[in-house]
C-alpha cells in the first residue's frame, strides 16, 4: 500500500476515536446539533485551512492568512458602514483585493526567489497594518443583507441548524479536493513540492504555478474573512491573531507533509473538524479550562510529526528493499 | 540540416563553459555529444533546451532561429530531453509523470483513467509490463525510473531527442531496449542526440559524433570512420596513458575481516568472506544478482540477521552505517546522486564535512589543512573546477561523482566499497580511478569492488567473487580471473539453476 495515504488514515482514526470516547462521555454530542456548530464554528478555520493545504503541498506556507481574514473583517464592516453599496459588491471587491495581494505575494517568491516565509511574513504585518489604517475600533455590521446570511440555515433531523457558512465550509472543501487532486494545475502544485528544479526541467510552469497558489491562498483567506464577520457580525483588526499558525496545525494534522510534495484536503478537513472536538469537548465537560485544547493539539501535532517521521524512514527502507 | 548551432558561447562565475561552439543535427541521425568530465555537453544541452539562457550564438530548427527559454518552450517546439540529473518526481504517480503538462482532461479536470490508459500505451514496447502506472514513481528502482523519463521524453520530442547519459542505471537489456527505440524513431526520421562515456555505445548506435573539450568543439566526424585511439586522442588531447595490465599477483594480505554466514533474509543468501590487508576484492554479476544487496549488508545499512563478522581483535558490530563507519568502514554508493553530497556546499566543505564527523566535531580541521586536502584531491581525480571554492552542485555530473569518491578516500579507511566507481566518469579520469585504487591498496586499505564493467574488474582486482540470484556462487583468484571465466561462472550457474 502507499505509505503517503498512512497519515490520512490516521487522521481519521484518531477522529473517529476521539468522537466516541466524547460520546461515551457525554452521550449528546452525536446529536446534528453539536456536529451542525463543529461545521459552524469552524467554518472561517476551514476554508481558510484549504488554501493552506495547497500552499504547503507546493512546499510553500502562508504567514498572512489571519491578518488578511481580519482586514477582511474590517474592510467588510467600515465599507458597509462609510458607503451604501451593497454586501454583494463588497465581497466581490474584497476578493479581488486579497487574491491580488497573494498573487503579488507569491510573484515575489517566484520572482525574487525569495523564501515564502519571509515574504508572506512580511504580508503578515502589512495586512494587520492595513486593517489598523482602516480603523482601531471593532465596527458592526449591520446590514439586512447580512441578516439574511446568519439566519439562512437549514434544519437537520435532530434539530441541529446547519449554517450557510458551515455548507460554504464544506463545498469549499469539496472544491479544493477538486482543485488539488484532479486538475493539471493541482498536479502542478505537487510537482513543485516534490522538487521545484525537477518540475522545471519537466516542463512545469513554474512561476505562473507559484503566482496561483498564493492567489489562491488569499482568495481563501478573503473568503474565509467574509465567513469570520457573518460570523461574528462585525470586523476588528485584532481579530484572528495566530489563525495561521492554527491553520497549519490543523494541515498537519490532516496528513500533509509540511516539506511539501504529499498531502490531502480531505484530511484538512478532518483535521479542522478534530480542533473542533476537542473545543466541543471542553466546553461539555465545563471544568476544563481552555487552554487544555493548545495542549491536546500540540500533542496531536507532535504525534503527527512522529508519525510522518516514522514513515519517511520507512518508506525509504522500503525503497532501498526494491532497489 | 534539422537543427543548427553556431557560435554558442556560455559562461559562468569563473568558468567558460562554451566557446563559440557549432553542432549539425540530421533528421533521421543518432548524433553522439562526447567528452571529458566538464567538457560542457550537459550545458550545450540545457542553452538547447533553455534551462539556461546563452551568452552568445545562434540556434536554427528546422531553419528558423529558436530561443526558447525554458524546458516547457522547448517541449512545445518538438524537443525532449531526458537530463542527465533528474530522474522526475518520485512522489508523483508514474502515469503522472509520463503524462505531466499534458494530462488528458474532460471539463477541466484530470481523467485518471484515460490518464493510466495513456500512461501505458507510451510505456509499452520498454518492457514495463509490471509496473503499476498507478503508483508513485519513487517506489520503483532507479533503473525503471530512467526508462520512464526516457518515455517520458520520446513521446514530447516530435522532432529533437536529446539524451544526457541515459544509460549510467541501465543493464545491458535495458540499454538494448532502449536502442530498439531510438532506432526505431531515427527510421522515423527524428534527430537524437546521444551523450554517453561507455565508447562501446556510441559505436554501437551513433551515425556521427562530435567532441567537446575545455568549452570548445574540437571535431565532428562519421562514427563508422573513426577508431577508438583517435576519438579518445580528441576527448583527451592527448593520448590514454598505457593502462597496466591486469594488477601484478601478489602473496595474499594477511586477513583484516572475515564474515562468516553473512547474510540477510530476501536480500543475500548467507556468505563467507574474506577481507585481506591490501587486497581488492571485485564483484561480479548482472544487475540486481545480489551486489548492491551484499555492500549494503556488509555496511549495515541494511544490517545482517544472520552470521557474524569479526576481526583480529574480536568480533565487529556492523548494525548501523554509524557503527560502520566507526569500524574504519567506507562506502560510496551507487545512487550517489542522492546519497553523496551536499549540493550546496563546496568542494573544500564537501570533503572535510565527512572526516570531521569522522573526527568529532571537538576538534576542528584547520582551514588551510581542509583546502591543502581538497586541492590535493582535485589535482589526482582531476575535478575540473575553477576552485575548491565552487558549490559542488555547479560541477559537471561526472565532477560530482568524483567529489564522492574523495569524501571517502580523505577518510582513509581500512576498508571501503566502492560501487560502480567509474559510473559517469570519463575515459581519462576512469583510468586515474583504477591507479588510484591501485596506490591506495599497496598502502594497505582493502577495497571491495563492485562493477558491471568486467574489463575494470578483471584490471583491478585481486580475487573476483561471482554473485548470482542473491548467492555468491563463486571465487576466482589469480589466472581464473580473466572474462571468459567469470563469464562462464555466471552462465554455468545459470544453467545450474535452471535444472535444479
Ligand atoms: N550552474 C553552474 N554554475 C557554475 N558552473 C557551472 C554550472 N553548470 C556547469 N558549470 C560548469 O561548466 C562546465 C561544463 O559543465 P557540463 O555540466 O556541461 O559538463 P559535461 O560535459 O556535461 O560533463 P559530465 O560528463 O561530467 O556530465 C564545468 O566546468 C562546470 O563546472
Ligand atoms: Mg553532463
Amino acid at each position: 500500500m502507499n505509505a503517503r495515504v498512512l497519515p490520512l488514515y490516521a487522521t481519521i482514526a484518531i477522529f473517529l476515536v476521539a468522537y466516541l470516547i466524547c460520546y461515551l462521555q457525554f452521550p449528546a454530542m452525536l446529536s446534528t446539533r453539536v456536529i451542525a456548530n463543529l461545521l459552524t464554528d469552524n467554518a472561517y478555520l476551514g476554508i481558510v485551512a484549504v488554501g493552506m493545504t495547497v500552499v504547503i503541498i507546493s512546499g510553500g506556507i502562508d504567514l498572512s492568512v489571519g491578518s488578511v481574514i481580519a482586514f477582511s473583517g474590517v474592510f467588510i464592516a467600515v465599507l458597509l458602514r462609510d458607503t451604501g453599496l451593497h454586501p454583494l459588491i463588497v465581497f466581490a471587491l474584497l476578493l479581488s483585493v486579497t487574491t491580488a495581494f497573494g498573487a503579488a505575494m507569491g510573484g515575489l517568491i517566484h520572482g525574487l526567489a525569495m523564501p515564502p516565509f519571509i515574504v508572506t511574513l512580511a504580508g503578515m504585518f502589512l495586512a494587520r497594518g492595513a486593517a489598523y489604517m482602516l480603523t482601531i475600533d471593532s465596527v458592526p455590521i449591520t446590514h439586512p443583507f447580512y441578516d439574511m446570511l446568519q439566519d439562512a440555515y437549514y434544519r437537520m433531523p435532530g434539530g441541529g441548524r446547519l449554517r450557510l457558512i458551515g455548507v460554504l465550509m464544506l463545498l469549499t472543501v469539496g472544491a479544493g479536493m477538486i482543485l488539488a487532486h484532479r486538475t493539471r494545475f493541482g498536479t502542478a502544485v505537487f510537482a513543485l513540492g516534490g522538487g521545484s528544479q525537477t518540475a522545471r526541467l519537466m516542463g512545469a510552469d513554474v512561476g505562473r504555478t507559484t503566482v496561483l497558489i498564493y492567489a489562491f491562498s488569499g482568495f481563501m483567506a478573503g473568503l474565509s474573512g467574509i465567513v469570520f464577520s457573518i460570523y461574528t457580525g462585525s470586523g476588528y483588526p485584532l481579530a484572528t491573531v495566530g489563525t495561521e499558525l492554527i491553520a497549519i496545525a490543523t494541515v498537519v494534522i490532516g496528513g500533509t507533509i509540511l516539506t511539501g510534495g504529499s498531502g490531502y484536503v480531505f484530511g484538512t478537513l478532518i483535521g479542522v473538524l478534530t480542533m473542533g472536538l476537542i473545543q466541543t469537548y471542553i466546553v461539555f465537560d465545563g471544568t476544563l479550562s481552555s487552554w487544555w485544547t493548545k495542549i491536546v493539539i500540540g500533542l496531536l501535532l507532535l504525534l503527527f510529526i512522529l508519525l510522518q517521521k516514522g514513515l519517511l524512514i520507512l518508506g525509504q527502507r522500503q525503497r532501498r528493499s526494491t532497489a | 540540416m534539422l537543427l543548427t548551432i553556431r557560435e554558442l558561447t556560455k559562461t559562468f562565475p569563473g568558468t567558460v563553459a562554451l566557446e563559440n561552439v557549432q553542432f549539425d543535427l540530421k533528421a533521421g541521425e543518432v548524433h553522439a555529444l562526447l567528452g571529458e568530465n566538464g567538457a560542457g555537453k550537459s550545458t550545450l544541452i540545457k542553452c538547447l533546451t533553455g534551462v539556461h539562457a546563452r551568452d552568445k550564438g545562434e540556434i536554427r530548427l528546422d531553419g528558423a532561429p529558436i530561443s526558447p527559454d525554458s524546458t516547457l518552450a522547448a517541449q512545445a517546439l518538438g524537443i525532449g530531453t531526458v537530463y542527465q540529473e533528474v530522474n522526475l518526481l518520485p512522489n508523483l504517480t508514474v502515469a503522472e509523470n509520463l503524462t505531466f503538462g499534458r494530462q488528458p482532461t474532460r471539463w477541466g479536470m484530470v481523467s485518471g483513467r484515460r490518464m493510466r490508459a495513456e500512461a501505458q500505451e507510451m510505456l509499452a514496447g520498454y518492457g514495463l509490463d509490471h509496473v503499476n502506472v498507478g503508483a508513485e514513481l519513487g517506489s520503483y528502482p532507479v533503473a525503471v525510473q530512467q526508462i520512464v523519463a526516457i518515455a517520458r521524453a520520446v513521446a514530447l520530442s516530435g522532432k529533437v531527442l536529446i539524451l544526457d547519459e541515459p544509460t549510467a542505471s541501465l543493464d545491458a537489456r535495458e540499454t538494448e531496449t532502449l536502442f530498439e527505440v531510438v532506432r526505431n524513431l531515427r527510421a522515423r526520421g527524428l534527430g537524437i542526440i546521444f551523450i554517453s562515456h561507455f565508447l562501446d555505445q556510441v559505436f554501437d548506435v551513433t551515425d556521427r559524433l562530435t567532441v567537446l573539450r575545455n568549452g570548445r568543439h574540437i571535431v565532428t566526424a562519421e562514427t563508422a570512420v573513426m577508431n577508438r585511439v583517435d576519438l579518445i586522442h580528441h576527448m583527451l588531447g592527448h593520448d590514454l596513458a598505457e593502462v597496466e595490465g591486469r594488477r601484478q599477483s601478489r602473496e595474499p594480505g594477511a586477513e583484516r575481516l572475515h564474515f562468516s554466514g553473512f547474510g540477510r533474509r530476501g536480500k543475500v543468501e548467507p556468505f563467507d568472506l574474506t577481507i585481506r590487508e591490501g587486497e581488492v576484492t571485485g564483484l561480479a554479476g548482472l544487475l540486481g544478482s545480489g551486489r548492491t544487496e551484499t555492500a549494503d549488508v556488509l555496511f549495515g545499512r541494511t544490517p545482517a540477521d544472520r552470521g557474524a563478522a569479526r576481526d583480529a581483535s574480536g568480533p565487529v558490530d556492523l548494525k548501523s552505517p554509524r557503527a560502520a563507519i566507526a569500524q574504519g568502514f567506507g562506502y560510496a554508493p551507487e545512487d550517489r546522486k542522492t546519497d553523496g553530497i551536499v549540493a550546496e556546499l563546496s568542494i573544500r566543505e564537501n570533503i572535510a564535512l565527512a572526516l570531521q564527523a569522522r573526527r568529532g566535531w571537538s576538534r576542528p580541521i584547520p582551514r588551510h589543512e581542509q583546502k591543502a586536502l581538497a586541492n590535493m584531491y582535485i589535482k589526482r581525480l582531476d575535478i575540473r573546477t575553477s576552485d575548491a571554492e565552487k558549490a559542488v552542485g555547479d560541477l559537471s555530473g561526472g565532477n560530482q561523482q568524483k567529489v564522492v569518491l574523495a569524501r571517502w578516500l580523505a577518510m582513509n579507511p581500512r576498508f571501503l566499497i566502492l560501487d560502480e566507481p567509474t559510473r559517469g566518469i570519463d575515459v581519462g579520469a576512469h583510468a586515474e580511478i583504477l591507479r588510484l585504487i591501485g596506490e591506495l591498496t599497496d598502502q594497505g586499505m582493502s577495497i571491495l569492488m563492485i562493477s558491471s564493467e568486467l574489463d575494470e574488474l578483471i584490471a583491478a582486482s585481486d580475487r573476483v567473487i561471482v554473485v548470482r540470484d542473491r548467492r555468491h556462487v563463486s571465487e576466482l583468484v589469480g589466472a581464473d580471473i580473466e572474462t571468459g571465466t567469470i563469464i562462464n561462472a555466471i552462465a554455468a550457474h545459470e544453467a545450474e539453476g535452471a535444472t535444479a
